[in-house]
């Protein structure tokens, strides 16, 4: 079982750090602002580059829906350590069932054993396309992954669950999804950096794919959360047990 | 009332001298010489010694009135009690300087919330003849944040306002008890940046960075604040107000009497308000860090950074191999990206930062420059951020140099300049002239570190060792000072002069200079209630 081909779907998103605004009109968000590789998709192409490095795995595929502006986003991921990426090419709006459908036609194209996916993307927090994918593959899925381990034909995975820690055993094909403390991912270094340059990047476009990606969701609005109300500072803590009695009524 | 009597007890630590000695009244309600306890919660080691007795030769000014009952009553008057704090307990950490080497005597704290109630308070001061001693986020190197002797503190940082920003010219006027982290949050918000940064920023406030003429991370590209200031207002010795909050980029009409402010380190007035220029904030910055073997590569990398990233091109810090391997063995939370496995670090870190307006421009740009760094052999290896995170990740790595330093013992701190290809020399002498006295084979000296704003021909020089150590300080200076006077360099590029250095002025500055100091500190401050003890030389 060591030659394990691993496809990492990634997706380029705002980065984590910008403060997002929503647009007058409330249908999106402004997004003429810094974007990045979605922090849990960089830790499935990690996971992904440690399991080639401890030959488990011998080819990681990254592959990314989106724009033009995800070929920067694919080539982060090829100087992480991905051997090969694929593009499919659509400024349309695509929803997870959609996306899910597609990476369905890479992997019929591209035959991986393994599909590592982050758990959820940061702009739209739906973490359902991995859990699709696996249902359209007919694949085991093991999701919220914070340890992976190969064992013969299958994947011993640490799930993190609400009430602690889960074990599953997931046999290959199968789909993963990311969590956050599964890995700390790499820097992209230089000479990784120009290496990438040169790796093969493909372009298909859904068409190709034979995928309709007519989205079935509609977006009804957008809105901030609630302003927070402001706080109050006390005198003495005294004044602070009783604003605590008479006021917040918590104790 | 015991809930109340267990937070004061965690707060309380001992002072080595009753306070009653200060005054020449009986204490009265107020300055009850306090009940002393230490617990592992005091904010200032009970062996910390007094800044006074570290400094013998300076004495306690006679010409100074000694606080009582009725100057604190004066300041009730006119001040909110939360506005006035006597209590030992949370007068403490005003009297002692963020390195723990500082430790003053002052008995009262005054937090002012209005330009006009720091006019009042100065005004009876300096009716009175009480020394005061200004302070903003209490975060300088060089002791000139903290009382000497019982100096009243007039702390800032309840004027935090911001007063106003022009979103066309990018003036921004605010209080100066502004934190400076949070000013730039709030220019971000609208899409400007502080023309200002340094790791500090989250205590640092920019009434102190102006009064101390702080330099920073990224003066290489937006220049000092002496360029960028546009306006002040000050709180004149006197206790009348210097009011020039000017938003006006240009204006040639008299001396430029702001420009003395800025820098002066609080002898020649409290700065109350800054009107500074803010720049548009850059749409895409970039970081990247990179390994180099020799001093000499790093200052081609330099060369080259100027000549291929030019105006994008801002910031360029480096650092030496004892300094990264100082955050990573003190500063966990820090991960140096060449030190994965425990591998050493590189002999040189240095740090590039670029920020433009197109993305596209910039990544085309800097990825040109980093193949030919690497194609050149002059790196040998190299980390590119790929989000802000990581980019945040990478600042981090020089960032925490101080922090790591703090954290590894007692640090003789040296921030000093002289002409760049000069500038490491300075690191290897020290080492060579400390291990030639024994001090590494004694084990009273652990590293000798350099790092710094090599763009700005700024090296922060620092000495570390188990714990302050006379013999080894006395090695140091005036040694350090002997060997910048002889380049013609700064004794003090960007930290000031404080207590620390101002009796050793004479290393960078001739005797007229001093003494023309001298008449403009006579002139604004004739009583010398400002801030004394500091900045200029006693004789």
């Amino acid at each position: 079982m060591s030659s394990l081909k691993v496809l990492v779907p990634i997706k380029r998103v705002i980065d984590y750090t910008v403060k997002i605004r929503v647009l007058p009109g409330g249908k999106g968000v402004d997004t003429n602002v810094k974007h990045a590789m979605n922090p849990f998709d960089e830790i499935a192409i990690e996971a992904a580059v440690q399991l080639k490095e401890a030959k488990k795995a011998s080819e990681v595929i990254a592959v990314s829906v989106g724009g033009a502006k995800s070929v920067e986003t694919l080539r982060t991921a090829l100087a992480m350590g991905a051997d090969k990426a694929v593009h499919v090419e659509t400024d349309a709006d695509v929803q997870p069932l959609e996306v899910a459908k597609l990476l369905r036609a890479v992997a019929d194209k591209e035959q991986p054993q393994v599909v590592i996916l982050g758990k959820q993307a940061i702009d739209d927090d739906s973490a359902q396309t991995g859990q699709m994918l696996a249902g359209l593959l007919g694949w085991s899925q093991a999701t919220f992954a914070s340890k992976i381990e190969v064992e013969g034909d299958s994947l011993k995975v640490t799930r993190e669950i609400d009430g602690g820690l889960e074990t599953v055993r997931a046999k290959v094909p199968a789909v993963l999804t990311t969590d956050l403390r599964l890995n700390t991912p790499r820097f992209a270094t230089l000479p990784n950096i120009m290496k990438a340059k040169k790796k093969p990047l493909a372009k298909l476009t859904p068409k190709d794919l034979g995928v309709d990606i007519t989205p079935r969701l509609e977006i009804l609005e957008v809105a901030e959360p609630p302003k927070r109300s402001g706080g109050r500072k006390v005198e003495s803590v005294d004044d602070l047990i009783d604003k605590l009695k008479n006021e917040a009524k918590v104790i | 009332m015991r809930a109340a009597q267990a937070l004061r007890a965690l707060c309380i630590s001992r002072l080595p001298r009753p306070v009653s000695d200060i005054f020449t009244s009986k204490p009265t309600s107020y300055l009850r010489a306090p009940h002393f306890q230490t617990t592992p919660y005091s904010t200032s080691s009970p062996q910390q010694k007094l800044a006074a007795d570290m400094h013998p030769h300076i004495k306690r000014s006679t010409a100074f009135k000694s606080l009582d009952d009725a100057d604190i009553n004066h300041f009730k008057s006119f001040l909110e009690p939360s506005q006035v704090i006597t209590d030992q307990s949370e007068v403490q950490p005003y009297n002692t300087d963020w390195m723990k080497k500082y430790r003053g005597q002052t008995v009262v704290v005054l937090r002012p919330k209005t330009t006009e109630e720091v006019q009042k308070i100065v005004r009876y001061c300096n009716e009175k003849k009480l020394a005061v001693c200004p302070q903003g986020g209490n975060t300088g190197l060089v002791g000139g944040s903290v009382p000497v002797f019982d100096e009243v503190v007039i702390s800032l940082t309840l004027m935090n306002q911001v007063r106003s920003l022009d979103e066309v010219s990018g003036a921004f006027v605010a209080d100066a008890g502004l934190v400076l982290e949070t000013a730039d949050n709030y220019l971000a918000e609208r899409g400007f940046i502080f023309p200002l940064d340094l790791g500090a920023k989250g205590t640092a406030t920019i009434g102190g960075n102006v009064a101390t003429n702080a330099g920073g991370l990224r003066l290489l590209r937006y220049g000092s604040l002496h360029g960028t200031v546009l306006g002040l207002e000050v709180v004149l010795p006197d206790g009348t107000l210097f009011s020039n909050l000017s938003t006006l980029r240009k204006d040639n009409t008299g001396y430029d009497l702001k420009q003395l402010f800025i820098g002066a380190e609080g002898t020649l007035g409290i700065i109350t308000g800054v009107s500074i220029m803010a720049p548009r904030r850059p749409n895409a910055v970039n970081v990247a860090v990179l390994a180099l073997d020799s001093f000499e590569l790093v200052q081609e990398s330099f060369a080259r950074a100027k000549r291929d990233l030019g105006e994008i091109l801002s910031a360029f810090e480096f650092w030496d191999q004892a300094a990264a391997e100082v955050v990573h063995k003190y500063v966990s939370h820090v991960k140096n990206p060449f030190m994965e496995g425990d591998r050493p670090a590189p002999a040189f870190g240095v740090l590039i930062e670029t920020s433009g307006s197109v993305k596209e421009h910039d990544d085309e740009k800097l990825s040109r420059f980093l193949e030919s760094l690497m194609e050149d052999s002059i790196v040998t290896d190299g980390v590119v951020a790929d989000s802000e995170t990581q980019a945040k990740a990478l600042w981090g790595v020089r960032e925490s140099i101080t922090e790591g330093l703090s954290r590894a013992g007692a640090a003789y701190k040296y921030d000093i300049s002289m002409p760049v290809p000069k500038l490491y020399s300075a690191v290897e002498d020290m080492r060579e002239r400390l291990a030639s006295k024994g001090f590494f084979e004694q084990g009273r000296v652990a590293r000798v570190v350099g790092f710094g704003h090599l763009g700005d021909g700024n090296l922060h020089l620092n000495i570390g060792g188990p714990q302050y150590d006379k013999e080894v300080a006395e090695a140091i200076e005036p040694y350090v000072f002997q060997w910048l006077k002889e380049l013609d360099g700064s004794i003090s590029a960007e930290h000031g002069l404080g207590l620390h250095k101002a009796e050793h002025l004479h290393y960078s500055k001739p005797d007229r200079m001093i003494s023309i100091m001298k008449q403009i500190k006579d002139l604004f401050d004739p009583n010398g209630i400002m801030n004394p003890y500091k900045y200029l030389p006693k004789s």
